[in-house]
């Protein structure tokens, strides 16, 4: 009998009784300014939020980004915002990435409770750039904010093979005598723009 | 202690004797304290801004025990549903299976250079030596776990691995492997100077591996939380992906992520939600994916009706940060991969003779209990294991000496009574050295407390009769 058997068995010998499982649908916490309290959550991990009516608007306030004149590599899948200058479907080993400064990406829920925006790889053909990248930027539509993360999930769907995450602000660690350091292996920073107009 | 020196292999010290040598450094100490009290206050600021914290508890710890009644039928659709996506599913009964199986996917491979994010579970199994001894190269990419890794020694702690380091240690460990200026302790510094450092291991690496905080039976994904994001990054970069999990990790539905992603990380640092709640359904196109089932034990405690609850643990570390006898005797005084209250529960289920002494390491405050996101019955575990220790003889033998004479003075009103008398007339006149020796553990770096010269009963006696008076 492989481990496989030999740890099923071992489960099945207990038998426990059933216990339902308990309803998610619950009184969660709502907020009355949703957009504040976004932009409050992610400021106190670190991130920025700017809300802006369009595509143009966004651009000049990325602009603004102290690293943004230096940069010399930049993957953006939001053109309304702006061009970049390296083109994922070209790059064919993720590992060429290494040197990319700002990543323009898309985000479709922002949640006002923590900060975090849910980010996938569809249409993205390597991952890695969320995370190789110097600094992030995430476009997400203002009408994408909800409450709290059940409302989150109620929207989430996971058909089929594919990446999705939380990102809620820049890397960062406190390993070192719990001194908060933004900027750990991803990236430094991270500004999320809530669009009107896109 | 070397990083496989709390392998349950060789007979341990115990944790009274490395408590004890931990609070010789008196300073440090007050500073470990202080630091995890600090990251305790944080998480009661977090909990404090959900009005339905408690709520979220409930359904959490309810999940959990829904989950481990229909076990088997979870693991199963898992399996099913994580096939489906293109992964690869092992099982492991022990931790040698476990080893061979990682070793064996990376020589199929051709893997030499191996990153790794933080995995309790691959700590429980000591997998780095054994990979060590096969010709790969591990690198555990966590900072802190990667401070350890170069120290030589295990993580103190599940979520801080670091976190009895001073910064001036990390700046030694550094200038030593990764050539920064002698005395450069600057957080800031030290941490970018890592971040180089890794940032060219994961460029190297052949395969990675990661631990798992949660796996969805309905979906078969698996879901990892980081705050750095080297999971991440580790995985989205080479060919190979290994996860490996114990099998207490399921829960059934991807939306009961939205009860445990928000008591995680407030839980543990007080975070609204770790920076990276990564959610793999699969393997990247033109990558493979390994998942490995793990027992090594787990099964053992999930018979059992009193330690069952201590599976449903989810690793926050909040039960580490509020204990008052793991923040004065450090992580590593418990000699096992997960220390602190939840760790002595889940230790001796494992071998009982070696960590027969960390149920003991415990005053019974019941902090743990009152801060536990899935709520479980910690510090009950923990005085049942006492009980369960003395029932398989394996009490030390003071301790077991002790009990009979306590149990003996308890239960005889007038030996009690006598044995008072006795002590309040005759201790105030001993000579010190008879009172502060070996064979009393209660005088060491404290002083008794002074007598009195009667009892309750001989006062509550002669007030009675009228000759005490009021007042004083």
């Amino acid at each position: 009998m492989g481990s496989r058997e030999n740890i099923l068995q071992a489960v099945r010998a207990k038998q426990l009784p059933d216990k339902p499982a308990p309803s998610l649908e619950q009184n969660w916490i709502r907020y009355e300014d949703r957009r504040a309290q976004f932009a409050a959550a992610l400021q106190s991990v670190g991130g920025r939020c700017e809300f802006v009516a369009g595509g143009a608007a966004a651009a000049a306030k990325l602009a603004e980004h102290p690293a943004w004149s230096a940069a010399e590599k930049i993957v953006s899948l939001v053109p309304d915002v702006v061009a970049g200058n390296c083109d994922l479907a070209t790059v064919d080993d993720p590992h060429k990435l290494e040197d990319v400064d700002f990543a323009i990406l898309r985000g479709s829920i922002a949640v006002a409770e923590n900060g975090a925006v849910w980010v996938t790889d569809q249409g993205l053909k390597h991952r890695a750039v969320y995370f190789i990248a110097q600094h992030l930027v995430l476009v997400v539509p203002a009408g994408a904010i909800v409450d709290n993360m059940a409302q989150a999930y109620e929207k989430l769907q996971f058909a089929g093979p594919g990446y999705g995450a939380f990102l809620s602000g820049p890397s960062k660690t406190a390993d070192i005598e719990q001194s908060l350091v933004i900027g750990a292996h991803g990236p430094r920073s991270m500004t999320v723009f809530l669009i009107e107009a896109i | 202690m070397s990083r496989n020196g709390h392998s349950a292999t060789v007979a341990n010290v115990g944790h009274p004797a490395l408590a004890e040598a931990f609070t010789l450094d008196r300073p440090r100490a007050r500073w470990h304290d202080e630091t995890l009290w600090f990251v305790r206050s944080k998480r009661d600021k977090a909990a404090w801004t959900l009005p339905e914290w408690e709520l979220l508890r409930e359904t959490a710890s309810a999940i959990k025990a829904h989950t481990m009644s229909r076990l088997a039928e979870y693991l199963e659709q898992f399996e099913r549903q994580a096939q489906k996506l293109g992964v690869t599913v092992h099982w492991a009964k022990d931790a040698a299976e476990h080893n061979e199986i990682v070793l064996g996917i990376l020589q199929r491979r051709g893997a030499k250079k191996l990153v790794k994010s933080k995995s309790m579970l691959t700590e429980e199994c000591h997998l780095n030596p054994y990979l060590e001894r096969h010709g790969i190269e591990v690198v555990d990419t966590d900072l802190g776990e990667r401070i350890v890794q170069l120290a030589g020694e295990p993580p103190s702690h599940i979520v801080l691995p670091a976190i009895h380091k001073k910064k001036e240690d990390v700046g030694e460990i550094f200038h030593e492997h990764l050539g920064t200026p002698a005395g450069a302790s600057d957080p800031l510094f030290l941490a970018e100077a890592a971040r180089q450092h890794l940032r060219d291991k994961f460029m190297q690496a052949d395969a990675a591996l990661t631990g798992v905080n949660f796996a969805i039976a309905e979906t078969g994904g698996i879901v990892i939380c980081t705050n750095e994001g080297n999971a991440d990054l580790g995985v989205s970069l080479p060919k190979v992906h290994i996860a490996c999990m114990g099998i207490e990790k399921l829960i059934p539905r991807a939306a009961d992520l939205s009860v445990f992603l928000r008591l995680l990380a407030r839980s543990a640092t007080g975070q609204p939600i770790t920076t990276y709640s990564s959610h793999f359904h699969g393997p990247m196109p033109g990558a493979e994916m390994h998942i490995v089932l793990v027992d090594n034990g787990r099964t053992e405690i999930l018979g059992s009706d009193e330690f069952r609850r201590s599976l449903n643990c989810i690793r926050c570390g909040a039960c580490m940060n509020t204990c008052p006898v793991y923040r004065r005797s450090g992580g590593h005084s418990y000699e096992s991969t997960v220390p602190g209250p939840i760790g002595s529960i889940l230790a001796p289920s494992r071998d009982a003779k070696l960590h027969g002494s960390l149920p003991f390491a415990c005053s019974l405050c019941g902090s743990c209990t009152d801060v536990c996101p899935v709520k479980i019955d910690i510090h009950h575990q923990l005085l049942t294991w006492r009980k369960e220790i003395n029932h398989r003889g394996l009490l030390s033998l003071s301790k077991r000496v002790g009990m009979k004479l306590m149990s003996r003075l308890f239960s005889s009103p007038r030996i009690y009574a006598a044995s008072g008398w006795l002590a309040r007339k005759i201790v105030p006149r001993l000579p010190r050295f008879m009172l502060y020796n070996r064979m009393n553990a209660w005088g060491k770096r404290r002083e008794l407390p002074e007598f009195p010269r009667e009892s309750f009963r001989e006062q509550f006696a002669r007030r009675k009769n009228g000759k005490g008076g009021h007042g004083k």
